[in-house]
């Protein structure tokens, strides 16, 4: 019976709040104008020399970010060998 | 695992060859079209388990060197990082080839274009250097979790060997 009334505040607490979220969200198809994005759309080809802005924003702009996805596939195939390694656990 | 039947084995010998030339294609045109060295690495590495499905792992694991997938890994990894701190008397991962002329440095016209190859700078080399570590990355991951394979009988307690 607690366990219930608690759930129920909780829920409408969740529900309260995440309605309210709802109205701040701008409608759907209408994206919101970001300075960033237009930047890249209107200066990528002239500044880097290159004709796919995915690949100059995932290798150039956010080359840090690749960098991470490399190092966390490196760590992948490292703990791969590490629990199909020969030798048991000692 | 058993050797699949000579079909399975002549269809996987010629396409599997197909398949490797069409990643190295998806990885080189990178900056040029859709994919890039993730994607055409993962594309590549499914060479080699075409290859360990059709020939079984006796056959394969005799004439493959996962040293060499490691030094690919390896190199991949430290020419993307190597190329991020080339940059660095301008900033970290600075596109210094781009524009210059030299190597991957032709300049792009603005607007709608079809393209030049040796063009975007540091990008394409990333690309590449990218591609090289997921060709060895995934293709080690598949020959070690191949190796660890163990088979059960139908209770589930006794092991009755592996399948290599």
């Amino acid at each position: 019976m607690k366990k219930s009334v608690l759930f129920l505040i909780a829920l409408l607490v969740v529900v309260g709040t995440l309605w309210g979220a709802l109205d701040g969200i701008h409608p759907f198809g209408e994206v919101d104008k970001a300075p960033m994005d237009d930047y890249y759309i209107e200066n990528a080809q002239r500044e880097r020399n290159v004709n796919n802005l995915v690949t100059s924003v995932v290798f150039d702009y956010r080359g840090f970010d690749t960098l991470g996805e490399a190092a966390v596939l490196f760590t992948a195939v490292c703990s791969v060998l590490a629990v199909f390694r020969k030798g048991g656990y000692d | 695992m058993e050797p699949l039947s000579i079909i399975v084995r002549t269809i996987c010998d010629i396409f599997a060859w197909f398949l490797a030339v069409f990643g190295a294609y998806v990885i080189i045109h990178g900056h040029l079209s859709p994919g890039g060295g993730f994607q055409g690495g993962a594309v590549v590495a499914t060479f080699m388990a075409l290859l360990l499905v059709s020939h079984g792992g006796k056959k394969l694991l005799s004439f493959v060197k996962p040293g060499l997938y490691s030094w690919a890994e390896t190199t991949g990894l430290l020419l993307f990082i190597g190329t991020g701190f080339a940059g660095l008397t301008t900033a970290f991962f600075y596109n210094f080839l781009a524009g210059e002329g030299g190597l991957f440095g032709a300049v792009v016209p603005l607007g709608a274009n079809s393209g030049i190859l040796n063009s975007s700078g540091t990008i394409a080399v990333m690309n590449m250097a990218v591609g090289l570590e997921v060709i060895g990355g995934l293709s080690l991951i598949i020959l070690y979790m191949f190796k660890g394979i163990r088979l059960y009988d139908d209770t589930g307690r006794e092991e009755t060997g592996h399948d290599r």
